[in-house]
């Protein structure tokens, strides 16, 4: 699989990279990246038919489409063995901004370049609540580009670390029958279960009892070493204090700070009124 | 001071000379970065599509499954759904309405049902190709895979929608007193045939209903209308002979119309009655020829916008 080939190679890389001749290797190059949400019916105060009607016959090409402009020229290059964490209030674009870098959401100007496939640790669009939790570990699975083979493998190991079936046979129940924690631990399981060159964690992920927290935060620290370039979105200082050794910090979809964690995590402490 | 911190700290420092000068894309460049999210050429599509053929039918499977898990008949409805659908349009139709041209209810039954069934095969796949995009925004904006994959899947559950349909079919026909001839595996074909022809569709629809999603309200018009133009639930050329006003060309369209096409080969096939003898060479060429065109030109149109779904 192409999947295992990237991965050894990025490990060998991270390897490589503490001899001082290819520390300098970009994966994830961003250059005056724009990005813009159009939303349909979003637009101020009315949402009745005759303002709709109106607003087409106004503004004519525009018919009624508001504009969010989340990212607002991002230039930044990522280098091989870096872990970036990400920081700005809520709604500063740091999710979009991710979203982008994986190529998920088109850049209304400027690029990014990337190194590979980065992917974003997630998978809970492509499950199902009406399924059991079994089948959901495999549509999870091949969504997320494992084979069949890999699933299989790691069918048990992904079961086992959810923790599932701790308090019963759970995982032949439909998910929609789990709790809210439950089904959590099984999304972040799934989701971690793949190898990736790129990585991108958006904290919301870590959820679940504080044994559960404990666990994904040994899954997510495995998963750094695995991959060459780690992002991480967190709201909590002391984990990209503890993770990263880089800070970009995001106000407003532009970017505020690019430096040395210690030296960002100030400003935004002061910024913040901390 | 530890290994990682002091990493850390030259990391962020400065980037060896030779690369400080360089712009984005030319450092890009030479360390051989490719644009992010940038479409791949056709035939990388066709394969990254054909990687990902476990997941198209998995998650093609897991949607029928979906569908009717919280009823309490569960699966059985995969098969009363159609059934009902039938019944309804026969109590309409056949006993009210009286548009049979001169078919015997042993033979219109089956001829109706075919037409509902094969209609709902289409008409479906365009449904769900229309929201094929816009309705899983979720799930482009979270993983990677070839957008083709999601028309594709629900066209390929309407399929499996329709072979539990046929079983339905299948029964009435006998029941009716067709019993299988040597004409039934053509139905293999027909439905191979159809099946390309509404995956293409499905496609087409998936690309105009991400870029405007109102396509979804307008369709269910556009489709009813498709529907009484292509002798669904009445014979079609019993309609145009009423009317001798209607000139030649349009007989001829609403008689080439793939809906009508694909309809006439499989009541061909599967209908032994006295208005369902005899076939036209040119049907099956008709049938070909819908089923490449639209299959093709839908996959080239949808592949041409891929990397612009997932903007809201």
């Amino acid at each position: 699989m192409a999947v295992a080939e990237k991965s050894s190679d990025a490990k060998s890389a991270a390897a490589a990279a503490r001899s001082d001749a290819d520390r300098w290797v970009p994966t994830v190059i961003a250059e005056e990246l724009h990005i813009v949400y159009r939303v349909n019916g979003g637009p101020r105060g009315k949402g009745s038919a005759t303002a709709a009607l109106s607003r087409m016959v106004r503004r004519g090409g525009e018919k009624g489409v508001r504009k969010v402009h989340a990212v607002r020229g991002v230039t930044f290059t990522a280098y091989r063995g870096e872990a970036i964490g990400l920081i700005g209030s809520n709604g500063s674009g740091k999710s979009t901004l991710l979203k982008a870098v994986a190529g998920l959401i088109p850049a209304e100007r400027g690029k990014v370049y990337t190194d590979g496939q980065p992917s974003l640790l997630g998978v809970n669009a492509a499950l199902m609540n009406d399924l059991t939790g079994e089948r959901n570990v495999i549509l999870g699975g091949l969504a997320m580009g494992m084979s069949r083979e890999q699933i299989r493998e790691r069918y048990q190991g992904i079961v086992d670390f959810s923790g599932i079936n701790e308090k019963g046979d759970f995982i032949t129940l439909p998910m929609r029958t789990y709790s809210s924690g439950m089904a959590a631990r099984l999304r972040f399981s799934i989701a971690a279960a793949k190898d990736h060159d790129v990585l991108m964690i958006d904290e919301a992920l870590a959820t679940g009892d504080k044994k559960f927290q404990k666990r994904s935060e040994a899954r997510i620290r495995e998963l750094r070493k695995e991959a060459g370039t780690v992002f991480l979105v967190s709201h909590n200082n002391k984990s990209i204090r503890d993770t990263c050794d880089r800070v970009l910090w995001l106000e407003h979809g532009e970017l505020r700070l690019d430096g040395p964690t210690d030296e960002v995590l100030k400003e935004y402490e002061k910024f913040t009124g901390k | 001071m530890s290994e990682t911190t002091h990493e850390g700290a030259v990391a962020v420092n400065s980037p060896p000379s030779s690369d400080q000068g360089l712009s984005p894309a030319a450092l890009a460049e030479k360390y051989g970065l490719t644009v992010s999210g940038a479409r791949p050429s056709l035939p990388d599509y066709v394969r990254q599509l054909w990687e990902r053929r476990h997941f198209i039918l998995a998650f093609s499977r897991a949607k029928l499954h979906a569908q009717y898990s919280q009823a309490k008949l569960g699966q059985v409805w995969q098969v009363l759904t159609p059934l009902l659908n039938a019944a309804v349009f026969f109590f309409i139709f056949g006993i009210l309405m009286g548009g049979r041209g001169g078919m015997e209810n042993d033979e219109y039954i089956p001829f109706l049902v075919t037409g509902v069934f094969v209609w709902t095969f289409t008409q479906q796949s365009v449904m769900t190709g229309v929201r094929a995009i816009s309705g899983n925004l979720g799930l482009v904006r979270a993983l990677h895979f070839p957008r083709a994959s999601l028309p594709i899947s629900f066209s390929l559950q309407q399929l499996q929608q329709l072979l539990y349909s046929m079983t339905v079919l299948a029964a009435i026909l006998i029941g009716f007193q067709h019993y299988p001839t040597r004409l039934w595996p053509l139905i293999i074909p027909v439905l191979a045939l159809q099946l390309v022809f509404n995956v293409g569709l499905a496609l087409m629809m998936a690309r105009l209903g991400a870029q405007t999603p109102d396509l979804s309200q307008l369709m269910p018009f556009l489709l009813r209308t498709w529907m009484y133009a292509s002798g669904v639930i009445f014979p079609l050329e019993y309609m145009l002979e009423k009317h001798d006003d209607i000139p030649a060309w349009v007989t001829d369209v609403l008689l080439a119309n793939p809906i009508s096409v694909y309809l006439e080969l499989m009541r061909y096939a599967l209908i032994d009655g006295p208005h369902h003898q005899h076939l036209d060479g040119h049907v099956w060429l008709l049938a070909v020829g819908w089923a490449v065109v639209a299959g093709i030109g839908g996959f080239v149109f949808f592949w041409k916008a891929e990397e612009r779904y997932g903007r809201g």
